[in-house]
């Protein structure tokens, strides 16, 4: 059930060669060079035609870029309960909006500042993520699904309908910007949100990263794999799927604090079970239960959806029949068809894609081998 | 008193449309324990297959009288045939993988719309329908529209075949044992995948036939009205107790009940709250449902 952790193989292994075990040790910090791509990107004038509308530093193409990197932050903690804990919920989105709502109220309704007022939202999505977890974690597999769909769905309503005008009802609310501190608002300080977004899926990665080889993340495995074992073991799953919960809600809720600074308001789309279903997406599509696997598909999925949209409208497609045509101009078709695709053909995610090549190269070259001896 | 009644008739059919979609729902999660998400669009399926015959695509097919029914039949027909594939193509493949099988529905129930909105715009559409069925008759005072009568007449004729199909034919038998243990049934050597196909045929054909009436309840068709239901009918499948059908019965007419005299006596809004809040508390005080049954 543990998995052995690069430490353990190092230390379990035969002594290697130096050079090659001082490789390894440098192998290990790759992710640094995608960050330090990510981090010199607003200075980058690149054109990535057909990826990005304008040049990698252009205020679009970082807005963009800092979105994809925000969802598959919010991805990574969505599949703390999915992947780590083996926990379907329905309910997400209810924290990520607390998140954004709470902060955006308190600022327009009370008239605090910045700051105060995302500590204030991020208080009340951990308290909610409390609350409502300790609640439907009573019920277990399908019905915990089902109450927190509904709660989710609940918050929903209450936001659409609008209670005393603090939510804005279908239209949203904007962020109010002379609250807002003078370096994040504006299009030319695009770049100080896309940190902001960059420092928030770097710390959500971290914090799954280490919570996931922590000795409650520990106890998770076990839960996804056979909760009655954990039980046997003398162990209550209760606290540590609560512990999930409310963590994975934590991180959302700083999400939704990001997202109301790069979209500069809240918007109801974000309350909807839809917006659930699409993290669900995200994770499957990436590979469930991976480090890497939910940003990737976070990542993929946002892109798609902001970029199909513009590209089914370019002439590339505008010239194919319409039977092709039409079908490629919804993201939402073509993201629903791959997804089905994924959970089809390659169960475990995108990520595992090279894995499976590799094997599927060795497998072939091994046949041709013995077929070759066979021959001779 | 006028206003009672108008309420309970216009609840009563908005259950009607939560139990075409429910019922199906209810029985496929019994016997297969997928949650299907793609329920809602084979409503959708079922509302743009009846608006596209009534709005003088098929030959034959019309606004009004006979042409009407046949485009009803056609809608249905188109619902109960995307089930069928949805089943056979999708769902099939993945058997004895049910958390995949769940996710595959997601996949469909984003695609399935997306493609209706791609072909006929995300707009919503003004529905055709019969003069006949489109004005209101008087009962005590009150004004009410036929349409919530057609709504309910069809619920209740549904129910009527499910039980009797349930209860006295060969099939299910086979349906009700399979959702009482499906291991069993297959171990005394019954074909249960027949049974699966089965099932998602008539769920399908329920919910495009809700899809169908509800363009009249509605007066209009668009893509996200499938999903947008599908949400209830869920909370109506939770709540009746998953597999049983006289559950989501009972279950859709509170609901709807419950919905629509919250959402007139008190502010608008609160009543689906108040179903959803319902929700939550029965299945915290009887985590099996009303019927008591739940995987």
């Amino acid at each position: 059930m543990t998995t052995a952790t690069p430490e353990q193989t190092e230390v379990g292994a035969p002594p290697a060669a130096p050079a090659a075990d001082r490789l390894r040790r440098l192998t290990r910090w790759w992710p640094a060079a995608p960050l330090l791509v990510l981090l010199t990107a607003p200075w980058s004038s690149l054109p990535l035609p057909g990826l990005l509308d304008g040049p990698l530093g252009s205020p679009g193409s970082l807005q963009l870029i800092a979105l994809c990197l925000l969802f598959g932050a919010l991805a990574t903690g969505y599949d703390l309960l999915l992947g780590r804990t083996g926990l379907l919920s329905f309910g997400h989105a209810l924290y990520f909006a607390t998140g954004t709502y709470a902060t955006n109220t308190v600022m327009l309704q009370a008239g605090l500042p910045f700051l105060p007022s995302a500590l204030l939202g991020l208080l009340g999505g951990v308290a909610l993520a409390a609350l409502l977890g300790s609640v439907s974690l009573r019920m277990s597999g399908i019905g915990f699904s089902m109450v927190t769909l509904a709660f989710a769905q609940a918050g929903s309503i209450l936001v659409e309908r609008d209670p005393g005008g603090f939510t804005g009802g279908e239209e949203g609310r904007a962020a109010p910007a002379e609250q807002l501190p003078a370096a994040l608002v504006g299009i030319e300080h695009t770049a100080n949100l896309y940190w902001i977004a960059l420092a928030y899926l770097v710390l959500t990665l971290a914090v799954v990263h280490r919570v996931v080889h922590s000795r409650t993340g520990r106890v998770w495995e076990g839960i996804r794999e056979n909760e009655r074992r954990v039980e046997v073991l003398g162990l209550r799953p209760y606290g540590f799927k609560l512990v999930a919960f409310v963590l994975a809600g934590t991180l959302a809720a700083l999400g939704g604090i990001v997202y109301l600074l790069l979209t500069g308001g809240a918007t109801p789309q974000t309350t909807t079970s839809d917006f659930t279903l699409s993290l669900l997406v995200m994770v499957v599509l990436g590979g469930s239960g991976t480090r890497w696997g939910p940003l990737v598909g976070g990542v993929l999925y946002t892109w798609a959806d902001h970029r199909l949209g513009d590209l089914a409208g370019s002439g590339a497609v505008a010239g194919l029949p319409a039977v092709l045509r039409v079908p490629l101009s919804q993201p939402l078709f073509l993201l629903g068809t791959l997804f089905v695709l994924v959970v089809y053909l390659l169960p475990g995610g995108v990520v595992r894609l090279p894995g499976r090549l590799r094997a599927a190269r060795e497998r072939s070259r091994r046949v041709t081998e013995r077929s070759r001896r066979v021959t001779r | 008193m006028s206003t009672v009644v108008l309420l309970t008739l216009t609840g009563l059919g908005l259950g009607a449309l939560y139990f075409l979609v429910a019922s199906g729902l209810s029985l496929i999660f019994g016997l297969m324990d997928v949650l299907n998400f793609a329920h809602g669009a084979l409503l959708s399926v079922g509302a743009y297959g009846t608006w596209w015959a009534a709005s003088g695509h098929l030959p034959g097919a019309g606004a009004d009288g006979p042409g009407f029914v046949l485009a009803v039949a056609f809608g249905t027909a188109a619902g109960t045939l995307a089930a069928v594939l949805l089943e056979l193509a999708v769902i099939r493949p993945l058997y004895e993988r049910p958390r995949e099988q769940v996710l595959a529905t997601v996949g469909v129930g984003l695609a399935l719309p997306a493609l209706l909105s791609a072909i006929w715009g995300a707009d919503a559409r003004p529905f055709p329908g019969p003069a006949a069925l489109t004005g209101t008759f008087g009962l005590l005072g009150a004004q009410v529209p036929v349409n919530r009568l057609v709504l309910i007449a069809a619920a209740l004729a549904v129910l009527a075949v499910l039980k009797l199909f349930l209860g006295r034919t060969r099939h299910g038998l086979v349906v009700r044992a399979g959702v009482e243990d499906r291991a069993m049934v297959t171990a005394l050597g019954i074909d249960v995948r027949k049974a699966f196909t089965l099932v998602f045929a008539i769920g399908g054909a329920a919910a495009a036939l809700g899809g169908a009436l509800g363009g009249l309840y509605f007066g209009s068709v668009d893509p996200g009205q499938g999903t947008s239901l599908l949400i209830f009918a869920f909370v109506v499948v939770v709540m009746g107790g998953m597999g049983s059908v006289g559950g989501a019965a009972l279950a859709s007419v509170a609901v709807g009940l419950v919905q629509q005299f919250a959402n007139y006596y008190t502010t608008a809004g609160l009543g689906d709250l108040a179903v959803v809040v319902l929700l939550a508390a029965l299945l915290l005080v009887r985590p099996s449902g009303l019927t008591g049954r739940l995987a």
